[in-house]
C-alpha cells in the first residue's frame, strides 16, 4: 500500500470528527495547508450544547469548580500528565474562544462568562456545572440561580425527559419550577426531538406549540422546554415563540444523543468543506502505513469505496472505546489505526471500580495516548513515536473527561495545541 | 398480623412453599428482605436439570432432580422451553467418567441416548471440532423468576400474603416456641410482629442468619457460583461438559441469549458479592474448549449468586474438595424440634436446587402439617401452576410479539432493546401501587425485560423513571435515588465484561449518567 499511488495528496490528514477532530479541522483550515479529515460522526451526535472546561477539581472530593482557569492551573502543578498540563492556559483559551467564535458566526452563539463556570439544570434533574452553554439553554443559569417562576414543559409521548421527574428533584433549589404535560401539535403517538426541533422551525408549528402551551402559563416568568428548539434557525425559533409567549423560552438538554449534537454536526458539516477542508465525513480509515522517508498513506473509505490517501503528517482524535480509537480485549489495550503505546493502561482487574459511581472515577479512564509538548505519542522512554503525528482529544491519557466535566474543552485545547505542533513540523520540512 | 405460617424467603423455595401451604388450605405469610427471587433463586443458570449432571457424585440428588424434571414439565410448561440437552466430552476428557456415564444414568432411570460426534455437532453447530463422545439427556431450560411469581400468583389467590422488603428483626420465644416474630418493614423503617404457629426458615443462603436469631445452630457454607449472559442465543439445547462437575462446563438458553456458567467459590458472606474477572476468565476459557465461538462472542453481563450448602451435608473432607463441588446438592429439611434448641414450631429448608424447589415445599409442607395436625394431601404433584397475568412479561420475546400482535405499534417503548412498551411498566408499576408500594427499576426489571439487553439500562433506566413521575407513581426525590441504585446494579454485572464492545457500552453508560447528568456527585 505504501508503494502504491495515492489518490489524494495532503499536508496534514485529520483521523476523527468528533469534537476534537472538527475543531483541529477548524484551526487548521485557511493556514495554507491541504487537509483531509475522515471519520464517522456519530460521536458528536452525544454533544450535550453545554460546553465543558473543567467542572469538577478534585474529583475524589467532588468539589464545584466556579472558575475554570485557576483550577486549570491548580490540576496543571498536581497531575503533569494531564493533558491540560502540557499548555498555557492562555492557549486553552484561545482555543476555547475561537470554536465559541466560530458557532456565533455560524448562528448558533453560546453563552458563557469569561471567568466563571454555569451552573445548569439537567434531564435527569441534576445540576451541572459547565463553562459555556448553547444559546437556547443558557436562561436556565439565571432562571435557577435566581428561582424564577418557571413552567417546564414536556410533551406526551417523548421519552426520557420527565418535568415531574425534574422538577421533584430540583424543588429544594427551584421551587417555583412548575411542570406540565401536554401535546405536542400534530404528533403521532411517538415523539423524537429531531423532527420536534425541524417542525419548529416553522411559523405555524410555533404558533400552535404556543397556543398548546399558553393555557398554562399563570405566573411563569420563564418556559423551560427539552432540546426541540430548532435545528439550523435556533435563534430565530427562541426569539419568536419567546415572543408568542411574552416570556423567555429556554431548553434543558435531554438524553444523548439528542438535537444539540446535530446542530453542531451539522454547522461543522457545512463550513469545514467550505473553508477549505477536504472531508470525508461518515468515512472510515482503516489502515495506516508509514512510507519510506516519513508520511503515511491511510485507506479512507465506506464500505463500498476504498481511497488512498497521503499525507506528511497526520493527526489522530479518533476517540476512546465508544469511537474506536482505543480497543480492549482481555490482554490488554491497543490503539486501532498506529499500533500506538497506551499508557496508564492498569491491571484489568482494576480497571473499573465496582461502584459505578465511585468519587474517584475509573482507572481504565485514564489510560491512553501519552504525549510530548508537541502532541506527539511517545513511547515508553517518553520519545516521540513518529515526528509526524500528532494525537488530540479524549483518547490521550491522564484525564478522565466524564468526571473532571471537561470533554468538550480538552477536545477544543488539545486539537488546538496539536494542530500548531503540526504546522510547526509541517513549516520545518 | 396473625397468620397460621410464617414463611421467611420468597426465593424458589418460599415461594412454592407459599403455593403448597395455600393448595392445603392452610393461611400463611410470606416475607422477603428484598424481593422476589433476590437471592440465589435469580442468580442461576435457569437449568432444568434430567439429573445426569450428578450422576456420579450424587446419585440420589440426580434421582430426585429426575422426577422432578417430569412434574415441573407437566404442571408448570409456561415457564418450561423443552430444549433437551447434551452431555458432550472433547479431546483430553477423562475416559473412565464418559465410559461409565450412560450406565449411572440407567441405573438412576434417567433416560439417555448415545450420539456420534458428527450427530451432536449436527444438532448444535457451535460445538467443538474436538468433541469425542456426546450423550442426549432430557435436560431443560426453566424461567426462575416466572416459576417463583407463577407460584406466588396462585398462593395469594389462594389467600398467601407477600411482604417485600420486610425483614424479621427477632424472635420471642417462650417455652420452646416462636411466639412471635419481630419484622422491620424497610419501606417505612416501621416495626411491627407477626404471630403464627410455625415458622419456616426458607432463606436461602440466609438461612443459618435466621436460624441464629432464633437461638438455633446452623453450619452452613455458602459457595459462590459467577454466569455470563451471551448477546445471542449460541445453542439451541442445554450444553453440558461431560465430566465430574467444575467450572464453566454449562450453557444454558435463555430466550434470545444462553447463559454460560459457573464458578464454584467459597466466600465467607452472601452480601455484597460480585462476579469476579478471574471467574470471567476461567468460565470463558473452559466454556471456549467445548464451544470455541464463546471465546469471541459478545456479552451482555455478569452475575453471581450463593449456593447455600448445608454443612451436615458435606460428603468429602474440605481438603480434597477446595471448591465444594462434592458438597451434595440435595436439600436439608431440619425440625428445629430434633435439635439440641428444641423449638417446636421452628422449620429450616435449606440447600437443593431450582430443580427440587417443588419437592422440598412438599416435604415441609408435609412437616408443618404434622406439626399443625393437619390432615391435608399435597396437591401440587399433579395441579398445574396457573399462568399468572402479572409474571407473563419476564418471557424473552413476549413483549415485542404482544406489542405487534395488539397493534400497539404507536405506543412509545420505553426499552428499546427489548421493546417494551409503557403499558407494560405501567401493569407492572400498578400492582405495587395496589398494595400501597412504590414501584422501583429493580423491581420492574424482575418483572419484565427492562434492562436486560445491550444497553443494560444506559437508555431505558431514565425513560422509565421518567415515566414513572408523569403518571405520578413517584414523586419526591426517591426516583433518582432508585435510578443511581439500577445503574449501579446494572454495572456490577457489566464492570467484569468491560472488555471489546462490552468496555464501548460501559463507557457509554458512563458518560451518560456520569459526564452528562452528574449522578456521582
Amino acid at each position: 500500500m505504501n508503494n502504491q499511488k495515492a489518490d489524494i495528496h495532503c499536508d496534514l490528514m485529520i483521523i476523527g470528527t468528533g469534537m476534537a477532530g472538527m475543531a483541529a479541522a477548524l484551526f487548521a483550515a485557511g493556514q495554507d495547508l491541504d487537509i483531509v479529515q475522515a471519520g464517522r460522526t456519530g460521536q458528536l451526535g452525544f454533544a450535550s450544547g453545554l460546553i465543558d472546561v473543567l467542572g469538577i477539581y478534585p474529583v475524589a472530593r467532588s468539589r464545584i469548580v466556579k472558575n475554570p482557569w485557576p483550577a486549570i492551573a491548580d490540576l496543571g502543578r498536581h497531575e503533569p500528565a494531564h493533558p491540560y498540563a502540557k499548555m498555557a492556559i492562555s492557549e486553552i483559551q484561545t482555543a476555547v474562544d475561537t470554536v465559541l467564535g466560530f458557532f456565533e458566526q455560524a448562528g448558533y452563539p453560546y453563552m458563557y462568562r469569561k471567568n466563571q463556570n454555569m451552573i445548569m439544570p439537567t434531564a435527569a434533574g441534576t445540576v451541572k456545572p459547565t463553562y459555556a452553554a448553547a444559546h437556547t439553554m443558557a436562561h436556565g443559569q439565571a432562571a435557577m440561580a435566581h428561582q424564577q417562576p418557571c413552567l417546564l414543559v414536556d410533551f406526551k409521548g417523548l421519552k426520557g425527559f420527565g418535568s415531574r421527574m425534574i422538577a421533584a428533584n430540583l424543588a429544594r433549589t427551584w421551587p417555583g419550577l412548575r411542570p406540565v404535560t401536554i401535546g405536542f401539535p400534530e404528533a403521532g403517538t411517538e415523539l423524537h426531538p429531531e423532527p420536534m426541533a425541524r417542525a419548529l422551525e416553522t411559523a405555524r408549528m410555533r404558533e400552535k406549540l404556543a397556543e398548546n402551551i399558553a393555557p398554562y402559563l399563570g405566573d411563569a416568568a420563564c418556559v423551560a422546554l427539552p432540546a426541540i428548539l430548532g435545528i439550523s434557525r435556533t435563534q430565530k425559533v427562541t426569539k419568536e415563540l419567546s415572543g408568542l409567549l411574552g416570556v423567555p423560552v429556554f431548553e434543558i438538554s435531554t438524553m444523548v444523543p439528542g438535537v444539540s449534537g446535530i446542530r453542531i454536526m451539522e454547522i461543522f458539516q457545512q463550513h469545514l468543506p467550505e473553508m477549505g477542508i477536504n472531508a470525508f465525513f461518515q468515512h472510515n480509515v482503516r489502515k495506516a502505513c508509514r512510507k519510506t522517508g516519513g508520511g503515511w498513506v491511510f485507506e479512507v473509505g465506506d464500505r463500498s469505496h476504498w481511497r488512498l490517501v497521503s499525507a506528511r503528517a497526520a493527526l489522530v482524535c479518533s476517540g476512546r472505546f465508544l469511537g474506536g480509537g482505543l480497543h480492549a480485549d482481555r490482554a490488554g489495550i491497543t490503539e486501532t489505526i498506529f499500533n500506538l503505546p497506551v499508557a496508564r493502561v492498569p491491571e484489568r482487574d482494576s480497571w473499573h471500580h465496582r461502584d459505578l459511581l465511585h468519587a474517584g472515577g475509573h482507572p481504565v479512564n485514564r489510560a491512553g495516548l501519552a504525549v510530548d509538548t508537541s502532541f506527539r505519542p511517545v513511547d515508553d522512554n517518553n520519545s516521540p513515536v513518529w515526528p509526524d503525528l500528532f494525537a488530540a482529544g479524549t483518547i490521550l491519557a491522564g484525564q478522565d473527561w466524564m468526571r473532571e466535566k471537561c470533554g468538550s474543552g480538552l477536545s477544543i485545547a488539545t486539537a488546538y495545541a496539536a494542530v500548531r505542533a503540526a504546522r510547526r513540523f509541517l513549516e520545518k520540512t | 398480623m396473625q397468620t397460621c405460617v410464617l414463611i421467611i424467603g420468597a426465593g424458589a423455595t418460599g415461594t412454592a412453599l407459599a403455593r403448597d401451604l395455600s393448595l392445603r388450605g392452610i393461611d400463611c405469610i410470606l416475607v422477603e428482605k428484598g424481593d422476589v427471587n433476590a437471592g440465589a433463586s435469580g442468580a442461576n443458570h435457569g437449568l432444568l436439570h434430567s439429573g445426569a449432571r450428578y450422576i456420579v457424585s450424587d446419585p440420589a440428588a440426580a434421582a430426585e432432580c429426575h422426577a422432578e424434571n417430569r412434574i415441573l414439565k407437566q404442571i408448570a410448561p409456561q415457564c418450561i422451553e423443552d430444549t433437551g440437552g447434551l452431555f458432550v466430552a472433547v479431546q483430553g476428557d477423562d475416559e473412565k467418567y464418559i465410559a461409565d456415564f450412560p450406565t449411572a444414568c440407567q441405573k438412576c432411570g434417567i433416560p439417555v441416548q448415545p450420539l456420534s460426534p458428527d450427530q451432536a455437532r449436527d444438532m448444535e453447530p457451535a460445538l467443538s471440532e474436538h468433541v469425542i463422545a456426546a450423550f442426549w439427556v432430557d435436560d431443560a431450560a426453566i424461567d426462575p423468576f416466572k416459576l417463583s411469581l407463577d407460584n406466588l400468583s396462585c398462593a395469594q389467590a389462594h389467600g398467601a400474603r407477600l411482604l417485600c422488603r420486610h425483614q424479621v428483626t427477632s424472635f420471642e420465644i417462650r417455652g420452646g416456641r416462636i411466639v412471635c416474630t419481630h419484622v422491620r418493614d424497610l419501606n417505612t423503617d416501621k416495626q411491627f410482629f407477626i404471630e403464627a404457629q410455625v415458622v419456616v426458615n426458607a432463606a436461602g443462603a440466609w438461612a443459618d442468619i435466621i436460624a441464629r436469631c432464633a437461638g438455633a445452630q446452623m453450619q452452613m457454607y455458602y459457595s459462590k457460583g459467577s454466569l455470563m449472559v451471551t448477546q445471542n442465543r449460541i445453542a439451541k439445547r442445554v450444553i453440558n461438559r461431560l465430566r465430574m462437575p467444575t467450572d464453566g462446563d454449562i450453557l444454558v438458553p435463555g430466550g434470545t441469549v444462553s447463559i454460560l456458567g459457573t464458578t464454584s467459590e467459597r466466600v465467607a458472606s452472601p452480601d455484597f458479592i460480585y462476579p469476579e474477572i478471574h471467574e470471567i476468565d476461567t468460565i470463558l476459557d473452559q466454556g471456549s474448549a467445548m464451544i470455541p465461538k464463546l471465546a469471541q462472542t459478545h456479552y451482555i453481563r455478569a452475575y453471581c449468586g450463593v449456593r447455600p450448602l448445608p454443612a451436615g451435608s458435606e460428603i468429602t473432607n474440605p481438603a480434597r474438595d477446595p471448591d465444594d463441588r462434592a458438597v451434595s446438592r440435595g436439600y436439608e429439611l431440619i425440625d428445629h424440634q430434633d435439635q439440641p434448641e428444641q423449638m417446636a414450631n421452628f422449620v429450616s429448608i435449606t440447600g437443593g436446587k431450582l430443580t427440587t424447589c417443588r419437592l422440598m415445599a412438599e416435604k415441609t409442607a408435609d412437616l408443618v402439617c404434622e406439626k399443625l395436625g393437619i390432615q391435608a394431601v399435597c396437591r401440587t404433584r399433579t395441579e398445574p401452576v396457573p399462568d399468572a397475568a402479572e409474571a407473563k412479561w419476564t418471557k424473552p420475546g413476549l413483549a415485542p410479539a404482544a406489542w405487534v400482535r395488539e397493534n400497539r405499534c404507536k405506543e412509545p417503548l420505553l426499552c428499546e432493546c427489548e421493546m417494551v412498551p409503557e403499558s407494560v411498566v405501567k401493569q407492572i408499576a400498578d400492582t405495587f401501587a395496589a398494595n400501597q408500594q412504590r414501584p422501583d427499576l429493580k423491581a420492574i426489571s424482575l418483572r419484565s425485560r427492562i434492562g436486560k439487553g445491550p444497553c443494560q439500562g444506559t437508555f431505558c433506566s431514565m425513560r422509565i423513571m421518567a415515566y414513572l413521575y408523569d403518571q405520578g407513581y413517584i414523586n419526591d426525590r426517591y426516583g433518582t435515588d432508585d435510578l443511581r441504585a439500577f445503574l449501579k446494579e446494572r454495572w456490577r454485572g457489566r464492570q467484569p465484561l468491560a472488555w471489546n464492545n462490552g468496555l464501548a457500552r460501559a463507557e457509554l453508560m458512563e458518560a451518560m449518567h456520569c459526564g452528562l447528568f452528574c449522578l456521582e456527585l
